[in-house]
């Protein structure tokens, strides 16, 4: 990210939707204060499904998304329009003062608009092609939260949507710096999701990766001996990001800076070769122009599978040395939410940086691999550049790299670690 | 199975229901010959509107029903005709 003439991208508004809080501070405070939002699933009967559990999003209010809309589009899309519309302002920015077509959205997402789609289907299957709706056209498919979110703000530069699982929520924020690249001059980024219906959480299970524990406390236990697979959930997080000297020029807060990006992608499964997220790492700290040893902390992939975490724990071992890195992941608080874990991810490291602390891995106590995690309790430190790592199903690998605020120029040596805090 | 008669009242519950109602706007005040375009609905929320009326009163709807439907009132009519016509 560091050719010439490339824009420094800054992070300058966030927000967030999960089920251990719904709005940033709610979500933060809660994480800091240990919850768990995995429980028993209520959206639809689980009798006979091996997974009955899943950290559902239970205190989200559909009446904060426009009538008209809230009807046209899937829950996934309903947390997209909120969290989008939160980190606007939260940047204080009103799009509709701002010449629509250099803004841009670029959002991730893995399985599109699961819960309307297939309510659409079993009508048509129950009764027939009458049934289905014609929101079904624009309501299911991947680019539809993107699609919703530009007609709504005005928002008409190059928008897009990315899908590669859990990478995708990384892959994203990469692809809103190419956009500012391009002349954009803000970009709403990130991913939520809502894989908790019937169809989308039988496709979850049948990859045999699926938590079926019954405990919530015990259920997702990422790099615990007892770790026994992961559970979904739903929510995710938006960014808002403009070029460095914009939010500047603006007086904008800026709360970090989106330094590396790097994507690999897996060898075939059965192949000899070794999987490739330590080369994503190397090469996302090469973009970075960042060395090991300038990596605070790292938010882990943290799949809840024996195999996967003892796979990133090599490749974080290989890179950082013996326990050479804190290590923490918010997904055993908040489930696996595919492209919205790493897009939330990325937000809950510049909320590190902003109050000096690292959040801790909710509910394990016994881990089963050699790293430095941030376990029983949050732990006080000034981290300044932090690893967001995500693999998705099937062998995607992507790592980020984000930086506590650039010094302003004018003000040499003033970093805005010192005066953040008055800013939340 | 043919419904006796189509109303306002039918309509606007399926508006309600199907399409949402758009900010600023009440769909319990005089709406009747406020176009559906005017109300917040663009030509995708008429299509929906229109296959859950066709559903509840039992009719199909011909190509053009969209475009013979511009109101509330005027849907109400044309829905009314067409059941006319069936029976």
């Amino acid at each position: 990210m560091s050719e010439p003439g490339t824009p420094i991208a800054v992070v300058t508004g966030m927000s967030a939707v999960t089920a251990i809080g719904v709005g940033l501070e709610t979500y933060w405070a809660n994480l800091l204060d240990g919850a768990c939002g995995i429980r028993p699933l209520s959206r639809f009967d689980t009798t006979g499904y091996p997974t009955r559990l899943g950290a559902e999003v239970v205190d989200f209010d559909s009446r904060a998304v426009p009538g008209r809309l809230v009807v046209q589009t899937d829950r996934w899309t309903h947390f997209g329009l909120w969290a989008g519309e939160q980190a606007l302002a939260h940047a204080g920015l009103d799009p509709a003062q701002l010449p629509g077509y250099a803004l841009s959205v670029h959002t991730a997402s893995s399985s599109g608009g699961n819960e309307f789609g297939q309510h659409e289907m079993q009508g048509l299957w129950s009764v027939g092609p009458q049934r289905v709706g014609a929101y079904q056209s624009i309501a299911w498919f991947y680019a539809a939260t993107t699609g919703q979110l530009s007609i709504r703000h005005g928002m008409k530069g190059w928008c897009g949507v990315l899908v590669a699982e859990q990478a995708g929520g990384l892959d994203t924020c990469a692809q809103a710096q190419r956009a500012l690249a391009q002349g954009s001059a803000v970009v709403l980024t990130g991913a939520t999701e809502a894989p908790l219906a019937p169809a989308v959480l039988t496709c979850h299970i049948a990859s045999r990766l699926v938590s079926t524990a019954d405990d919530p406390q015990r259920a997702y236990l990422p790099f615990d001996e007892a770790a026994n697979g992961f559970l979904p959930g739903e929510g995710g997080a938006m960014l808002v990001v403009e070029p460095a000297d914009r939010a500047r020029t603006r007086g904008a807060h800026r709360y970090g800076v989106i330094a590396g990006h790097a994507a690999t992608f897996d060898p075939r499964p059965g192949s000899d070769r070794p999987p490739r997220l330590r080369h994503a790492v190397e090469q996302a700290l090469d973009d970075a122009d960042a060395r090991p040893g300038d990596i605070d902390v790292v938010f882990a992939d943290a799949h809840g599978s024996r195999p996967a975490d003892q796979a990133e724990a090599r490749a974080l071992t290989e890179v950082f040395g013996r326990c050479g890195v804190p290590v923490t992941t918010t997904k055993a608080a908040t489930g696996r939410l595919a492209a919205g874990s790493p897009a939330l991810d990325v937000v809950t490291a510049l909320l590190a940086m902003r109050d000096g602390v690292l959040p801790h891995v909710v509910n394990v106590h016994r881990p089963a691999v050699d790293l430095d995690l941030v376990l029983g309790a949050p732990r006080p430190a000034r981290p300044r550049t932090a690893l967001v790592l995500a693999r998705g199903y099937a062998g995607f690998n992507s790592a980020l790299v984000v930086r506590a605020p650039e010094p302003d120029p004018r003000h040499p040596g003033s970093t805005e670690q010192g005066t953040a805090s008055s800013a939340q | 199975m043919l419904a006796e008669k189509f109303t306002l009242s039918d309509l606007i519950e399926i508006m309600r229901a199907r399409a949402g109602v758009a900010e600023g706007v009440r769909l319990d005040t005089a709406i009747g010959d406020t176009s559906f375009l005017e109300l917040g609905y663009d030509s995708l929320a008429v299509l929906e509107i229109q296959a859950r009326i066709a559903e509840r009163v039992g009719v199909s709807m011909p190509d053009d029903a969209v475009s013979r439907m511009p109101t509330p009132n005027a849907a109400v009519e044309f829905v009314n005709q067409q059941l006319a016509q069936g029976r």
